[in-house]
């Protein structure tokens, strides 16, 4: 039963490249402590060959020219750690979480899915590379084994059945994670390798040094009967940075969004997932708020909050990091934050990926990503309750309706047809009126919003003259008072009288202009009188 | 013999640059959809797709019926719509009633012509509508005629060798040769049903017991890029006229006429007219 250990050298210094890929290939030190005494407490083999030493101080390492200096980020570690684990499930269900830096996959039932276990390996360094880590990997059959391969030797290492104690035997042992006191004693009796400590009698050895010591002679011998202790797998795809300057402008902040979002995307296509909403929290900067005009209570609740929030919910999984950069830039510029931001916090919630089976005969319809950039955009332009799909509710109040999500139908025409059974009576009725008139069209009506106030002459009762928007006109035929009333106890209740009148307009000659047709003579319009305000509008006109 | 040599010389040096330079190539068919109307089927033939076609007349002159009615065609099949409304003008009751699914339309409700050519810009660069209506009615014709020639123009490339039937509203023509068929409409006479008229002796008279039916509206061709029919019906099997309802029809003058109907009209429904008591 084989088992891979994955291990992340100098993970401190790892986790903060993942953040900045630009830092790849540069001597590095990592300081943390208590400013202003900070200490290097990581360095990569670059920063070390250059002359860095831990526990060396800021101001010391900063004379080293050619080394870049950051603090320690343990947000970063954190996320680095996830996508390490990331790492082992997209592989298999049993991964050991044995360190910050280290985890173990059993490769049981993966051959037939992966291959050998080189080439599993080899896969393993190369998602590895894909998530912004450089890994070593050690395929052992004895879990110890593996772990400390890993640690030990750079790239892939394959050890046999039997061969633990040769291949071990050549490294330090500082590798198999021995307390210092321990590791002292050893350099004192001249102990530096694997295969040396292996040498020592075990009795006399766990006279001088206990258990530990017995453990680190079996561990060197390359035995051990440990089980894995299984991870759960986690469903938490969360990513932060923290920013050493505040950032005000869009255009750097999209560039540091659009790294969350690759290291966040790489992480779920490793697990085979996809995002259906991104929560995303801006820390931002009490000192550097802008001074605002407050206009209502609003935006001064929002000029109060040291937070910026946004949801970006999305109408179908989706994967694509340069689409949901764009989404949720179009966001931000509708609502940006109110001041420079600090910290960024980005967090996915994870779904299946869409599956989409294309038919030869489905009507021709717009691509979901891009359908929902354009909605971004327009939503942009016009605001966010000025589209979307009308829908009726059930009310008699006139002109009552809601916006929903777009979402056009993709079904076949024949299976509209046969859907179409299931209607209400309601909407078969409607249907009927509007299409069994022989090819007659149904009426269209444009709505005056808000309604135009009007005054209207009355001659027992029965309309005669109106005038409205700067025109007059003869009423020639009249249809109505159809009375509509509702919801009286509410506050918003309305009780009104509909007509439908047939007006001819009295057009001086001068207006006629160039086109006669833009001051129209004639017209069919729906006038209402509200008894609640007791005047008279123009609700729309028959077109 | 000369010319023959003087066309295997031209062939020759134009190879690879113009395939057969001396073949007739036959003038693009455009393909076009039920407007849902049977006589503006037979007088135009058709929404085009590909196009722009522009629908001009005043007020109650029958726009938004025929908009209704091509909206309720391509809603059916069903394909994407989107409305552009200049002046959130559009009434979604209306439009269910016409036969609209509303559930495969796109509203974008404007409050300026600068925001409605704007949405209509990103519309057709997003793709995949069957029928964008950019609805300019309620805007005063002196505005819409300040639009740049070359919007319409840039919405006419945008929109061709695809399947986007591009529709624009307006009172008058203002994207000249850049619309492949116009249409101009106007009001005729508004029919009222008096069949309603009742007496009891215990209810009061009703004062004005007549329904508004509907009203006539004419439609006249000012222009078409799509083929005649009668070329059609002279060249090709019906088959590639998809608009035409009526096969033996031929356009023979370029005026219609077309009557709408309200919801609860029943001139002709099959619903018998309550007998006067």
């Amino acid at each position: 039963m084989a088992r891979a250990a994955i291990h992340i050298p100098d993970f401190l210094v790892q986790a903060v490249v993942r953040a900045e890929p630009t830092l790849r290939g540069a001597a590095i030190v990592l300081v943390d402590g208590t400013p202003p005494l900070w200490n290097v407490v990581a360095a990569n083999e670059a920063a070390a060959l250059a002359g860095i030493e831990l526990g060396m101080a800021r101001a010391l390492a900063e004379q080293f020219e050619t080394v870049q200096i950051r603090p320690r980020s343990r947000t970063q570690e954190k996320a680095a750690h996830a996508a390490l684990l990331d790492l082992g499930w997209s592989v298999s269900p049993r991964v050991e979480d044995t360190a910050p830096d280290t985890i173990v996959i059993d490769l049981a039932g993966l051959s037939s899915l992966f291959g050998s276990e080189e080439t599993i390996a080899h896969q393993l360094a190369q998602r590895a590379s894909e998530l912004g880590l450089i890994a070593q990997v050690a395929v052992a059959s004895n879990l110890e084994a593996a772990i400390h391969a890993a640690r030990g030797f750079p790239g892939i290492t394959l050890i046999s059945q039997g061969e633990e104690a040769q291949r071990l035997g050549c490294l330090p042992v500082d590798v198999l994670g021995a307390s210092d006191e321990v590791l002292e004693t050893l350099e004192r009796w001249g102990v530096r390798t694997c295969e040396a400590l292996a040498a020592l009698p075990v009795l006399q050895l766990s006279e001088r040094l206990g258990q530990e010591g017995v453990r680190l002679h079996e561990w060197a011998c390359g035995a051990g009967a440990r089980s894995m202790v299984l991870a759960e797998p986690g469903l938490c795809f969360e990513e932060e940075m923290e920013l050493d300057d505040s950032v005000e402008e869009l255009e750097p902040l999209a560039f540091l969004l659009g790294r969350l979002l690759d290291q966040l995307c790489a992480r779920l296509q490793a697990r085979s997932l996809a995002i259906c909403a991104i929560h995303l929290r801006l820390d931002l900067d009490p000192s550097g708020k802008k001074d605002l005009q407050v206009r209502n209570d609003s935006s001064r609740r929002k000029n109060q909050s040291n937070t910026h929030e946004k949801t970006l919910t999305l109408p179908v999984p989706m994967r694509d990091s340069k689409m949901l950069l764009n989404l949720l830039r179009l966001q931000l510029q509708g609502d940006p934050p109110s001041a420079p931001i600090l910290k960024l916090f980005m967090a996915a919630e994870p779904a299946r990926p869409r599956a989409v089976q294309t038919g030869l005969f489905l009507p021709a319809s717009p691509d979901v990503e891009k359908l929902e950039l354009t909605i971004a955009r327009l939503v942009n332009l016009v605001g966010d309750s000025n589209i979307g799909s009308p829908q009726l509710v059930d009310t008699h109040r006139p002109g009552e309706f809601r916006m929903d999500r777009f979402a056009p139908s993709r079904e076949e025409p024949r299976l509209s047809r046969r859907k179409n059974a299931a209607r209400s009576v309601e909407t078969e009725r409607s249907d009927f009126i509007a299409n069994s008139k022989a090819g007659k069209p149904a009426i269209g009506f444009r709505m005056f919003r808000p309604p135009l106030p009007a005054n209207v002459q009355l001659q027992e009762g029965r309309p005669q003259r109106v005038s409205f928007r700067g025109t007059r006109g003869e009423i020639v035929a009249a249809s109505g008072p159809w009375r509509t009333s509702g919801d009286w106890w509410r506050e918003d209740a309305w009780h009104q009288d509909e007509w439908d009148l047939e007006i001819h307009f009295q057009v001086p000659s001068s207006r006629l202009g160039r086109n006669p047709a833009s001051c129209p003579q004639q017209g069919l319009y729906r006038f209402y009188y509200d008894s609640i305000s007791e005047g008279w509008f123009v609700r729309g006109i028959y077109d | 013999m000369r010319l023959a040599t003087l066309r295997s010389n031209v062939e020759t040096a134009l190879a690879g640059r113009v395939p057969s330079p001396f073949t007739y190539r036959d003038r693009k068919v455009i393909e076009t959809v039920s407007a849902g109307i049977p006589e503006i089927d037979s007088l135009a033939g058709g929404l085009p797709r590909g196009s722009l076609t522009e629908i001009c007349g005043p007020p109650c002159s029958g726009r938004t019926s025929l908009l209704l009615s091509a909206l309720a065609a391509r809603t059916a099949q069903p394909e994407a719509c989107a409305l552009i409304d200049g002046r959130d003008a559009f009434d979604p009751y209306s439009a269910e009633a016409a036969g609209v699914k509303l559930n495969n339309l796109l509203w974008v409700r404007c409050r300026n012509i600068d925001q409605s050519l704007r949405a209509t810009d990103l519309l057709l660069q997003g793709g995949g509508f069957g029928l964008i209506v950019l609805d300019l009615s309620d805007i005063p014709p002196e505005t819409v005629r300040y639009v740049p020639l070359n919007a319409w123009f840039r919405f006419r490339r945008t929109v061709e060798d695809t399947a986007t039937i591009l529709l624009l509203l307006e009172q008058e023509s203002n994207a000249k040769t850049c619309a492949s068929l116009v249409l101009q409409l106007g009001m005729g006479p508004a029919h009222w049903n008096t069949a309603f008229e009742t007496k009891t002796a215990h209810a009061p008279r009703h004062p004005f017991v007549c329904l508004l039916d509907g009203f006539q509206a004419r439609a006249e061709v000012l222009r078409s890029r799509i083929q005649p029919l009668i070329e059609i019906s002279a060249r090709h099997s019906f088959a590639q006229a998809r608009a035409v309802n009526d096969a033996k029809s031929v356009r023979t003058s370029l005026e219609t006429v077309f009557e709408t109907k309200t919801m609860w009209g029943n001139r002709s429904s099959g619903i018998p007219a309550p007998k006067p008591k």
